[in-house]
């Protein structure tokens, strides 16, 4: 990929990730979020968040079904954009829908289900936004790294559980958002196990080598 | 006996009638226009303004929610789950001609076509608070007349203990009555609810016909529909075909689809949760900050002794 290329896709991820959040300003602007402003603009957060959430992990699964790489550059803007976006839809909650009531959040965090799979999506996401920078890779090693990233997996699920566990009788959209990231995950299953058969025949392969010499 | 002992709101909130009125022949001048170039057709009764008195004995002396605001944010399942399907998908639903069956264990059993209902009792205005069982609630100035003397007209037998209401069964008008993916369906069609009979013949327990002075718009439940203000809004079913009396409790919708959220009786009760959220406050629409709900929705003068010797956290 061309440096240009990278340039010209990041650009796109940019104008993609702000292009909700105008929206949201514009219609604030014009007044057009209808009857029940709070609710529209966390409603429209939370599903931007999970909406890009779920994108970020579509990157890796585009990398084994279609052999592209270049998508996994774009990873990281797509996570810190979705940690954006999940820092409003909570500051929402907590500045508009309960204008700091933090005995009532408190209990809600606490009571609710919905709202704790909500927090502890945010907070999976935290560890994963602080160390995005080049320098945390290097400082915490690869390895390291890469392990603590697997929190991804857990914002995701617990953001969907979120979604289905608050949604009312009737609503199918987080049925969507389940489904889309089954498929993701499914796709990282199924290419582990093959990574892990192959590796077994290897093994195989290579312990009984020398009988066959 | 009616009014609250203490109002919630100060006389300054009050819409002036004037204001009001004024807005009033501004939107029946409006709707007249829009009605213009279609012609002939089935001209929609929508915006048609209809006169009524209001009943301040019961009514709230808060301003009513913005009427834009009370016909598109709407939860109306016939027409799809989100708020603004109803607004948006409502010219599909067709209220005339419209008949309405009162049957059941009654003496007197009859089918009145819908022109000939309202013109049966005195229309009057009333403000309810309207309490959403997803904690948003709005102040709207109904039209229609009780329930009660229309009962009383058809004699109720003496095992009659329940009102079952039942919505129009049609998904030519209720587009969302057709089953969608995977032959899902939000709910279980039609639309059933009830109540029991000392609640559907409760003063307060208004059969409604129209709002904001005009004839009742078809994303609000046209032409015809209860409205019960000490309960959550789904209780009060829309553009009603059939009022059956029986003698068991009516399995309703809600019921049907998620018992342990959505019980038969369904009164406003800040002390029960839903399973999933508080109901200890809402927010009424127009405002910013959260309000406290009060016990059957601030009509607890009115309403509690229905209910006395029950236990409101098994019977929700």
């Amino acid at each position: 990929m061309t440096r240009r290329t990278r340039v010209a896709l990041k650009v796109g991820v940019w104008a993609g990730g702000l292009a909700p959040l105008l929206l949201l300003g514009y219609r604030a602007w014009t007044d057009d979020l209808g009857a029940n402003p709070i609710s529209f603009i966390t409603n429209t957060l939370g599903d931007w968040t999970l909406r890009i959430l779920l994108a970020s992990l579509a990157m890796t699964p585009f990398r084994i079904v279609f052999g592209l790489s270049w998508p996994i550059a774009l990873r990281r803007l797509l996570g810190l954009f979705a940690f954006a976006y999940v820092c409003l839809h909570f500051s929402v909650w907590i500045v508009l829908d309960f204008f700091f009531d933090w005995p009532r959040m408190g209990a809600d965090i606490v009571k609710r289900p919905y709202i704790t799979l909500g927090m502890l999506a945010l907070l999976s996401l935290i560890p994963l936004a602080a160390t995005s920078t080049t320098g945390m890779i290097r400082r915490l090693g690869a390895r390291t790294w890469t392990r603590l990233h697997r929190l991804a997996y857990v914002a995701a699920v617990c953001a969907v559980l979120h979604y289905l566990w608050l949604a009312k009788v009737g609503v199918t959209d987080p049925y969507w958002y389940a489904g889309a990231l089954l498929v993701l995950l499914g796709i990282r299953v199924v290419d582990w196990s093959r990574r892990v058969i192959r590796r077994r025949a290897a093994a195989v392969a290579a312990s009984s080598a020398p009988l066959r010499s | 006996m009616l009014i609250r002992r203490a109002p919630r709101f100060t006389a300054s909130e009050i819409t002036d009638p004037k204001l009001y009125l004024s807005r009033r022949e501004l939107m029946a001048g409006a709707a007249a226009l829009a009605l213009v170039p279609g012609g002939g057709e089935a001209a929609a009764p929508k915006g048609e303004p209809l006169a009524a008195k209001r009943n301040p004995a019961f009514s709230l002396s808060e301003a009513a929610t913005k009427i834009d605001h009370a016909t598109t944010y709407n939860n109306f399942y016939e027409f799809g789950v989100n708020k603004d399907d109803p607004s948006r998908l409502a010219h599909t639903l067709r209220p005339r001609p419209w008949s309405v069956q009162v049957d059941g264990l009654v003496h007197k059993p009859k089918t009145f076509d819908i022109d000939e209902l309202i013109k049966l009792f005195p229309l009057e205005e009333r403000v309810y608070s309207l309490r959403c069982v997803e904690a948003w609630s709005m102040v709207v100035p109904w039209i229609g007349f009780p329930l009660a003397p229309l009962l009383k007209r058809v004699e109720p037998a003496g095992q009659a203990k329940f009102v079952e209401f039942t919505t129009l069964l049609d998904s030519n008008q209720f587009p969302a009555q057709k089953p969608g993916f995977f032959g899902f369906s939000s709910l279980d069609w039609p639309y059933v609810e009830g109540l029991r009979l000392d609640e559907a013949l409760h003063p307060l327990t208004l059969l409604t016909v129209g709002m904001y002075g005009q004839v009742l718009p078809n994303q609000n439940g046209a032409p015809v529909r209860v409205v019960v203000p000490w309960k959550y809004g789904f209780k009060s079913a829309k553009s009603i075909v059939r009022i059956r009396l029986v003698t068991e409790q009516p399995k309703t919708s809600w019921e049907k689809a998620a018992s342990q959220e959505y019980g038969f009786y369904s009164n406003v009760n800040p002390a029960v949760s839903h399973p999933r959220w508080s109901q200890a406050d809402e927010r009424r629409i127009g405002e910013f900050r959260r309000r406290p709900t009060l016990p059957f929705n601030g009509y607890a003068d009115q309403v509690a002794s229905l209910y006395t010797g029950m236990d409101l956290k098994k019977f929700y």
